[in-house]
């Protein structure tokens, strides 16, 4: 029988792996819910944003220089992505967008590969987080307890700027109709490049934050990708709440599940989907299916 | 788009009727003696991408030092990316074999890649030498007079490390490996030593292949109290596990040991100073001080910029294994029987030892298996021999090839 303990010390690790699936998928959801498109081109920005973290920190040795600049580089490279690949497809079936994203996901690991081969590569954590502390008598690394506590804040800025400020308003107007949106004398086109570099710049947000964790490769994106899709289905599509509560769910169930049921935890995170999925089609938070 | 498809359609048709044009051109010159071909099924794309190209630089080596020219014939690699992929890794293999009509086949890292590929090259008799994965079948039950292996079998690095971990650090372990055939395997020979020697598993676990946060798996740890884990992780598996292994305050105070591939070159840099310490078994390191090895590992260095690691051995295995054997046949490779029988007789000095197979089940018998502490040495971190156990050789259970 698992003590109190073991629950408690799990659930943290749960917690540090549902905040990091949050900076990942909010982006997702609202390109999602946006621009209509499955960007499966997300996990290359996560990957991309782990090795402009290696570069930076390299480059500059400050974990936070490269923690603000390297997701304004991934942002940079999403807007140009947006703009001259993605928008001229807008009027072509969703399967074009699709499958043009498919195509980023090759690219850009050919570039990664490019400059910095194939190798493995760790990225130094800040230095001040290098220990480990306890927590109500339970031994965590402290830089979980950092990225716990950094996602959840950036968790309460972005609803912050959802909810509370005119740009937010655009942006959940462009979710809610993005036609009747423009119809209103929004640029919905600059509105599109800008959640698009967004999410983006989220992405490789969460990858400079991973990269002391799990080091930089350039395949690292593939499998981060299906369990944010899922979060995504799980939250609802375009729902920064269902994005935060599905991300948490999603990261305690592939926890225990590991801990508890080793041989399927995978099948435990399909199974928390599965279910919520029967019960409410739309997603926790999403809206209901028309 | 039309035009695309239709541009598309003739560059193929045009390619199409290349090859007929050139086909009845390469069967002859083949029959005058025309190139060996050598087939390499291996990861050239993904995480393992970095064992192919190790595997693939030091055959280049080999074949370099002689001109690309054995007994008259010239050698031609002809490479396939499976992409650690079984159905992949497959396909490739019917094409090498099929249409390439390859003389000598290669490869593959992935043990599930072996395990499909191995009735195509029974059935078909092509001559296949293992390069790297170590599924134990191959060398027992599976086991072909068509099929070598330069590498090792997974039960190799791990049977030896039983009683000496049970000797020398501690007499409970916890054992950890990814879940996958592979896995299984290694952990399977540690356990079949470890026991009889005295120790006792406390428990085991098998987290995901590819796994990339280990804190489920190292919170169970702490709070087995366990004083040793024994783990098997290869390629990025091993950088994550051994670094969250310190993130978690592990390192000081649980020792860890393990099948080589954990603290191999391809990922000991990458791993820093999380890696100090830890003991692992396996059958070449690159500081081994024999001339070949010697030898070897500076022209690896001076031509691709990185040191030597097993995966490299095994490459300039397979491949000196090629060229000994083609000159003694004098480059008659239709005489397949032939060229079979002295493939297994085939003796060098490798960079590992004194190579040669087990007649018994066509494996490699490690010359040594090195116990080896991963220590700060010139050049940055390295796994330094601290002690060996010799000729270790597969015991081959169920395999009937004549001894």
């Amino acid at each position: 029988m698992p003590s109190l303990a073991d629950v408690f010390a799990q659930a943290l690790n749960g917690l540090s792996y549902g905040v990091l699936l949050f900076l990942l998928s909010v982006g997702l959801t609202l390109i999602f819910g946006m621009l209509d498109v499955v960007n499966l081109a997300h996990g290359s920005f996560y990957m991309l944003g782990a090795y402009a973290g290696l570069a930076l920190i390299g480059a500059t040795g400050n974990f936070w220089l490269a923690l603000v600049l390297a997701p304004i580089a991934v942002g940079l490279v999403g807007a140009v992505a947006e703009r001259a690949c993605l928008r001229p497809l807008y009027r072509r079936p969703p399967l074009d967008q699709v499958l043009l994203t498919f195509g980023f996901i090759y690219l850009f690991e050919d570039v990664v590969k490019w400059i910095w081969g194939g190798r493995i590569r760790s990225i130094p954590g800040p230095a001040i987080f290098a220990g480990s502390v306890n927590v109500l008598g339970v031994p965590f690394p402290s830089y979980r307890l950092f990225v716990i506590v950094f996602g959840l804040a950036m968790a309460v800025a972005l609803w912050l700027l959802i909810e509370r400020t005119r740009l937010g308003s655009i942006i959940r107007a462009g979710v809610f109709d993005a036609e009747m949106t423009a119809g209103l004398g929004i640029n919905i086109h600059r509105v599109f490049t800008g959640v698009f570099a967004f999410g983006a710049a989220l992405a490789g947000l969460s990858g400079v934050i991973a990269g002391p964790i799990q080091s930089a490769y350039p395949a690292m994106g593939g499998e981060i990708l299906i369990r944010t899709l899922i979060v995504v289905v799980v939250g609802g599509l375009g729902s920064l709440k269902g994005s935060l509560v599905g991300s948490l769910i999603i990261g305690q169930a592939e926890t225990f599940g590991k801990a508890w049921l080793p041989d399927a935890a995978m099948l435990m995170i399909y199974v928390v989907m599965a279910l919520i999925v029967l019960l409410r089609p739309q997603g926790l938070f999403g809206r209901p299916l028309k | 788009m039309d035009g695309l498809t239709r541009r598309s359609f003739l560059t193929g048709a045009a390619a199409a009727g290349a090859g007929i044009a050139v086909g009845p051109w390469v069967l002859r010159s083949h029959a005058q003696g025309g190139p060996v071909k050598i087939g390499l099924v291996l990861p050239y794309t993904g995480v393992y991408a970095v064992l192919g190209e190790s595997i693939t630089q030091a055959m280049e080596l080999v074949f370099a030092r002689e001109n690309w020219t054995v007994a008259g014939r010239k050698i031609e690699m002809i490479k396939e990316d499976d992409e650690m992929k079984p159905p992949v890794g497959i396909r490739k293999t019917e094409k090498l074999i099929d249409s390439d009509k390859v003389d000598i086949l290669t490869g593959p890292v992935h043990s599930g890649i072996l395990l499909g590929m191995r009735d195509k090259v029974h059935n078909s008799k092509t001559i296949l030498i293992v390069s790297n994965a170590g599924a134990n079948e191959i060398s027992r039950d599976k086991c072909s007079h068509w099929i070598f292996r330069t590498s090792f079998s997974n039960w190799q690095p791990n049977f030896p490390m039983g009683p000496w971990v049970a000797k020398n650090m501690a007499k409970e372990a916890y054992i950890v490996a990814p879940n996958y055939a592979a896995g299984r395997d290694q952990l399977g020979a540690f356990k079949e030593s470890f026991v009889p020697a005295g120790g006792k598993i406390v428990a085991e676990d098998y987290p995901k292949l590819g796994e990339t946060d280990y804190a489920p798996h190292l919170t169970k740890i702490k709070q087995s109290g366990a004083k040793l884990v024994y783990a098997f992780f290869s390629g990025t598996d091993a950088v994550n596990f051994v670094k969250q292994y310190d993130q978690f305050g592990l390192k000081g105070t649980v020792k860890l040991a393990g099948a080589g591939f954990l603290t191999e070159p391809d990922v000991l840099p990458a791993q820093g100073n999380s890696a100090l310490g830890i003991i692992t078994g396996h059958f070449y390191t690159s500081l081994l001080d024999n001339p070949t090895n010697v030898k070897f590992r500076k022209e690896f260095q001076e031509k691709f910029k990185k040191d030597t690691d097993g995966f490299a051995c095994q490459g300039y295995d397979t491949a000196e294994v090629i060229v000994r054997a083609l000159k003694t046949v004098k480059g008659n490779t239709q005489d397949k029987d032939k060229l079979v029988e002295t493939i297994a007789k085939v003796e060098f000095d490798s960079p590992r030892g004194k190579f040669r197979f087990d007649p018994k089940t066509h494996n490699v018998i490690q010359p040594f298996v090195y116990i080896r502490e991963v220590k700060e040495v010139a050049g940055g971190l390295n796994n330094v021999p601290i002690d060996k156990v010799a000729d270790v050789r597969d015991p081959g259970t169920g395999c009937t090839l004549p001894a």
